[in-house]
């Protein structure tokens, strides 16, 4: 079974190295996200430094919503979704894979680029921490929760939006906590509150969100 | 089709051929108690409940607000009830009862909305307060919005069917999750409240108000209900 | 050992086949045939599990398949109709990938000798013709050996008549073996004669 999650995340990345375009995408979509704020709302520097945690856990939100439509249409298009679902492994293994490999390919990068935003926000040293923690635990279960939805619109016409309506409330917790736990440190006050909760949501959603989305990959591809 | 397992006659109305006729009572029933529930509710409201000492007549929208809200949320766990036993034992007439509960759950939501909105400016000061249940209220539109897309966007009907019930049951686990954040949030950002229930004193003719016309909200759901049930029962078998 | 009872096909509102009973031993083979739109495709995914007939039973073994699942699934390979290889990958690289996921572990020689019996060429699927892509699917069957039912969908479509003919051996040995395959096919094959008939009315 972990040699089936093994093989199947390795292919995903393989497939992501020989299509590069798919990583740009999401990074840059988040990196233009975050620039476009300063020119829509001003940069007087204090509001952006209010406004950063905000507006950076948006843009990783945005991009994330964005890549999920890529995870299973892809497969589902050529028939090697189809054989997954017939494979040694159980379907829940196989969807943990494929949100496991779009986190490394579409969550992580925004993780480590998310710093560089925080510079163009002048976002105070202590709090880069805190803000590549909240996304290192939320953006994994951006890519978990968010697989729920790109199950139950695979192949549907006005997917993209479809999908984005459907995983954006049960985004908002961790939208909430995340950019929270932010606040709270430029607050001066302990963000390990939200962190935890963070952690737990995450440990939830691994454990659960994977079968949700195999039971939707079995009603989709009836 | 109807199978005949230990509980013979509760599956006897799980065929829509039975149930339809059931609907119909049920639905002239409830009508004619959502009528007099209305007008009760409206008269103790409006007319025999007495003013708020600090919010003057403006608070007496209230009567809808709550009974709007509380409805909204019943009503989603109860579409999740009916997609829960659609999906565990595939009966047809469970998916056409929670199809039928999503128009009008988003209504009572959109009701909340507003009137929350009309309560709030003469409150307030502003038509929108970001709220922690004026937006859980919100959030809780999109879940009950994309219930209704999802629906709408699937042709194949044991797809459709499926599908949304799936979707139902996620957001019925999400709803306490999202409420609690947004609670969490609103006391981060120190937000207004628009909240009556936290006020020192509660006339018994405002709780009765507010009673009455909850019940009359459910009362008409339950009537919209089965004529919408029947509806799609009739188009279809 | 695969036992289909009473089994009903209704897609879309309009009823494709049914009640249809079937069963299918060790060494057997059996055609699915009918007219286009009478659900053998449809047969065949609810064999798999793929899909849920609208009424009757499919068991392995005696168990519901609904109920085993991967259980099942491991013991049968399915070519359905798209050929199932990425276009990125090499055709080596899809089928050891496929191998894998089906719960095997095949060596490269293996696959390299596979795919060389399809006369399959090593280079990114997207620069192959649809026959040669259709031959790459089929080179799994090379490796799939241990599983007991085959469940092939028109195996023979567009096919040279070296590769029939490759495919049609790889049918006998399996047969011979013990295992059990069931195929649709529109065109006639020289398999006909030793399968048993299921027709569709559609």
């Amino acid at each position: 079974m972990l040699a089936i999650a093994r093989t199947l995340i390795g292919r995903d990345l393989l497939l992501a190295l020989r299509r590069k375009s798919d990583v740009a995408t999401a990074l840059l979509f988040f990196v233009i996200v975050a620039s476009l704020f300063p020119l829509g709302i001003g940069a007087e520097p204090n509001q952006l430094r209010a406004v950063a945690p905000g507006v950076i856990w948006v843009a990783a939100l945005l991009s994330s919503m964005l890549s999920l439509a890529r995870l299973f249409a892809g497969d589902h298009a050529d028939g090697t979704l189809e054989q997954m679902l017939l494979g040694a492994a159980p379907l829940g293994v196989v969807v943990a894979a494929k949100a496991a490999a779009h986190w490394m390919v579409s969550g992580l990068p925004l993780v480590l680029i998310a710093p560089l935003i925080a510079l163009q926000y002048d976002v105070a040293a202590p709090l880069y921490g805190v803000l590549a923690l909240s996304l290192l635990l939320g953006t994994p279960i951006l890519s978990i929760i968010g697989a729920i939805g790109a199950a139950l619109t695979l192949g549907l016409r006005g997917g993209g939006v479809l999908l984005s309506l459907l995983v954006l409330p049960l985004y908002v917790p961790v939208l909430i906590m995340g950019a929270g736990a932010v606040e709270m440190a430029g607050a001066g006050l302990a963000a390990d509150g939200q962190l935890l909760l963070l952690g737990a949501f995450l440990v939830v959603a691994a454990a659960f969100a994977p079968w949700a989305t195999a039971a939707a990959l079995r009603i989709s591809m009836e | 089709m109807t199978t005949q397992t230990q509980n013979i006659r509760w599956f006897w109305f799980s065929s829509p051929a039975t149930f339809y006729p059931l609907a119909g009572t049920i639905a002239r029933v409830a009508g004619v108690l959502a009528a007099a529930l209305t007008v009760a509710g409206l008269y103790v409201g409006f007319v025999v409940a007495p003013t708020d000492a600090t919010q003057g007549e403006a608070y007496r929208i209230i009567y809808i607000h709550v009974g709007a809200a509380w409805m909204s949320m019943f009503l989603y766990v109860v579409m999740a009830f009916w997609s829960a036993v659609g999906l565990a034992m595939n009966v047809r007439l469970a998916f056409i009862l929670a199809r039928a509960l999503a128009p009008t759950g988003a209504l009572f939501t959109f009701i909340a909305l507003w009137t929350g909105s009309l309560w709030g400016k003469p409150t307030w000061g502003t038509w929108w307060v970001w709220d922690a249940r004026l937006t859980s209220e919100l959030v809780l539109l999109f879940l009950y919005f994309g219930y209704l897309a999802l629906q709408a966007a699937i042709d194949e009907r044991r797809r459709s069917d499926r599908a949304s019930a799936l979707l139902a049951i996620v957001g019925v686990v999400n709803v306490p999750i999202i409420y609690y954040s947004v609670q969490w949030w609103n006391t981060l950002h120190q937000g207004a409240s628009v909240s009556l229930t936290r006020s020192p004193s509660m006339a018994k003719t405002m709780l009765l108000g507010m009673l009455l016309m909850a019940l009359a909200f459910w009362a008409y759901s339950i009537a919209v209900t089965m004529i919408r049930a029947r509806c799609e029962i009739r188009e279809n078998e | 050992m695969l036992e289909a009872a009473e089994i009903e096909c209704e897609r879309g509102g309009r009823k494709l086949f049914g009640p249809l009973s079937l069963h299918l031993a060790g060494g057997e083979l059996v055609r699915i045939a009918g007219p286009n739109g009478s659900g053998k495709t449809s047969l065949l995914r609810i064999l798999c599990g793929l899909l849920e007939p609208t009424a009757g039973t499919v068991r392995w073994r005696g168990e519901r398949i609904s109920q085993l699942r991967e259980e099942y699934s491991r013991h049968l390979v399915y070519l359905g109709h798209a050929a199932a290889v990425k276009d990125e990958l090499t055709p080596a690289e899809n089928l050891g990938i496929a191998c894998r996921l089906a719960g095997l572990a095949p060596d490269a020689h293996a696959v390299a000798s596979a795919l060389e019996a399809f006369a399959v060429p090593d280079m990114p699927v997207r620069k192959l013709s649809q026959g040669q892509r259709r031959r790459a699917a089929l080179a799994r069957l090379s490796l799939s050996q241990s599983a007991p039912l085959w469940l092939l969908d028109e195996p023979f479509a567009a096919l040279d008549a070296g590769s029939a003919a490759h495919t049609e051996e790889l049918v006998r040995r399996q047969l011979a073996a013990g295992g059990a395959v069931l195929y649709t096919t529109h065109q006639p094959s020289s398999l006909d004669s030793a399968a048993r008939l299921v027709e569709l009315a559609g």
